[in-house]
């Protein structure tokens, strides 16, 4: 297991290296960041001065050690537009941006779930239909579009939730459902195909051929061993949420890292935009870490196979 | 089979059509894509206004059937009068472009290098593989931000934006695909013949990944439609006053308590593009190459 652990600890960390420095290039593709503090008409050598003291005049290389070992201790520089840490101004906005991914995946989870076990149960039913046109339909629609058609409908029409902004519940309901819209079709296709593996399994015969009550059967015998599937890709899931929150977070002017980068961009503020970058990257690999995590823990076998 | 089907040998047709097995076609998919083409090549023959054409006088007019309609404007007008018909006929033009270009791009750079990893093995296999999970650690809209913010927005860079977060779902699967071909026979003979490296790759390798390329090119249609569509909502794709479906939803939310319509038919547009292009790769999947058929 620990050698396992170690390598894969050891890939995340070189996934988040890469990730940096395509961010580190990618940023330098933009030109000179000094045209964006100073103004045009600015003095040649303040401008040379400034270049100095950005650690300009040094080869990109050595721009990128420092830019890393800056980035370790958190340092991203200060925002352009916002005259504080650029880190510090992700971070604030990190708690708002997980609630949501984790509301997010509440739902599709709870909507794939049922939908997932009834399907299998009713093979070829009227359930299993309605599920695959439900989940060819998200499949379809952009996850923003869905968003604007709820404000439009429960917001404007109805009147009975929030448009935009972060508060209650009520407020998360909206962009809860438009981020965890379309990862229901493949959630529901996973719960469905274990659960129709696991139905199929001798266990569950010798059960049925006991009398044990059906609704025992699909829900305790059958479907404890089907949500292994879907447990361990959860962190896939998450970080899914992490990406699409970033055009939820736009709809509804929800206070989250996506919103605060995408805001950013336009300012063309360079720290804040790899900050929140860089940060969700990180996320992103924790999350896909965690899942081969929890295969170990799940799955005895595999914490031995490797 | 037997020997009736021995003694007449099926015409051209036939076997075109026993190939692909016209039982089951997604019919519908394939009228509305075939209209998304149409619509793409003749727009400006077909739609019955320019798309830019202000009419402030007949702005926010409601689609025919809702009280209020002008039969001037089937799908009613948006803030400034313009027809949206006809926007959402010359938004077309640019989803197919994309698409078109962006898996071109993608596609083709994926399918080489994971032809390469695949082939070579060892560190290439090792290199290639390890970017493909830094490329994957990157959230795709994060990339396309940080993309966008160093280019200039446009049609090229959403093109571009796409190829680069693309590229490494093509490699991971034909890298696949290339592993099990290359312990073929006709593969190691043709090694052990002295045929180049380059003929093995042209001859043998790439017609037997022809077909998962195929449907994984139609796979990806709809969701280069919605990638498109997202960035040009954020401001970060395709530019006024050219016209795109994502463009014309990011427009419509500003006045969204006044015109539902705004908001509703453009996404109607790319809900049935993405659907008719995926139900109809889903059965060129089965068709082809039923071995993917958990992707």
């Amino acid at each position: 297991m620990s050698g396992f652990l170690l390598r894969r600890l050891g890939h995340g960390l070189v996934s988040i290296l890469g990730a940096s420095l395509v961010i580190f290039i990618i940023s330098r593709l933009s030109g000179d960041p000094t045209a964006l503090l100073l103004p045009p008409d600015a003095p040649p050598d303040v401008i040379a001065a400034t270049r100095t003291e950005l650690g300009l005049d040094r080869p990109l290389w050595m721009q990128y050690l420092i830019f890393l070992a800056n980035a370790v201790t958190g340092d991203f520089g200060q925002s352009y537009r916002w005259q504080m840490p650029a880190l510090d101004l992700v971070l604030e906005r990190l708690p708002a941006t997980i609630e949501l991914a984790c509301a997010g995946l509440l739902f599709s989870v709870a909507l794939a779930v049922p939908l997932g076990v009834l399907s299998a149960v009713h093979r070829g039913g009227w359930i299993d239909r309605a599920g695959r046109v439900l989940a060819m339909l998200g499949q379809a629609m952009p996850n923003f579009w869905v968003g604007l058609l709820l404000i439009l409908v429960f917001s404007i029409q109805l009147g009975w939730l929030p448009a935009f902004g972060r508060g209650g519940i009520a407020n998360l309901i909206m962009p809860a459902i438009a981020l965890g819209w379309y990862p229901v079709a493949a959630q529901t296709r996973i719960v469905r195909s274990a659960m129709l593996d696991v139905l199929e399994s001798d266990h569950i015969r010798l059960s049925r051929a006991l009398g044990t009550p059906e609704r025992l059967i699909v829900w305790k015998y059958a479907f404890r061993n089907a949500a292994v599937p879907l447990l361990t890709m959860l962190g896939v899931y998450f970080a899914a949420m992490l990406g699409g929150a970033f055009i939820v977070e736009v709809i509804f002017a929800w206070p989250g890292i996506g919103r605060t980068v995408v805001e950013a961009v336009f300012s063309r503020d360079f720290p804040v935009v790899q900050a929140g970058v860089l940060l969700s990257s990180v996320l992103f690999v924790l999350s896909t870490l965690l899942v081969d995590l929890s295969y170990g823990l799940v799955d005895p076998r595999i914490r031995h196979e490797r | 089979m037997s020997d009736s089907t021995a003694a007449t040998p099926p015409l051209p047709m036939p076997r075109l059509r026993a190939l692909l097995g016209l039982r089951g076609v997604p019919w519908l998919s394939l009228i509305i894509l075939g209209a998304l083409l149409v619509a793409a090549i003749a727009g400006e023959w077909l739609a019955p206004w320019d798309p830019n054409d202000i009419d402030l006088g007949a702005a926010f007019q409601p689609p025919v059937w809702a009280a209020g309609g002008d039969a001037a404007h089937l799908l009613g007008t948006d803030n400034l009068g313009r027809d949206i018909l006809s926007r959402i006929i010359a938004g077309s033009r640019v989803s197919v472009v994309v698409a078109l270009y962006a898996i071109a791009f993608s596609g083709s750079i994926g399918a080489l290098i994971g032809m390469l990893a695949g082939y070579f093995g060892g560190w290439v296999d090792t290199v290639i593989m390890r970017l493909v999970e830094i490329q994957s650690s990157i959230p795709a809209v994060a990339l396309a931000l940080i993309l966008a913010a160093a280019l200039e927005p446009g049609l090229d860079t959403v093109i571009i934006v796409i190829g680069l977060t693309y590229w490494s779902w093509y490699a991971r699967i034909i890298r696949g695909e290339v592993l099990s071909l290359k312990t073929r026979d006709y593969v190691a003979f043709a090694r052990v013949a002295g045929v180049s490296t380059a003929v093995i790759f042209r001859r043998h390798l790439l017609p037997n990944i022809m077909n998962t390329l195929l449907v994984l090119a139609t796979l990806q249609v709809g969701q280069v439609i919605i990638f498109e569509a997202s960035l040009s909502f954020l401001g970060l794709g395709i530019q006024q006053p050219d016209v795109s479906w994502g463009l014309m939803l990011s427009d419509a939310r500003q006045y969204i308590t006044n015109a539902w319509w705004a908001i509703t038919m453009p996404g109607l547009a790319i809900m049935l593009t993405c659907l008719s292009a995926n139900l109809f790769g889903d059965w060129l999947r089965d068709r082809l190459d039923p071995r993917m058929r958990q992707l």
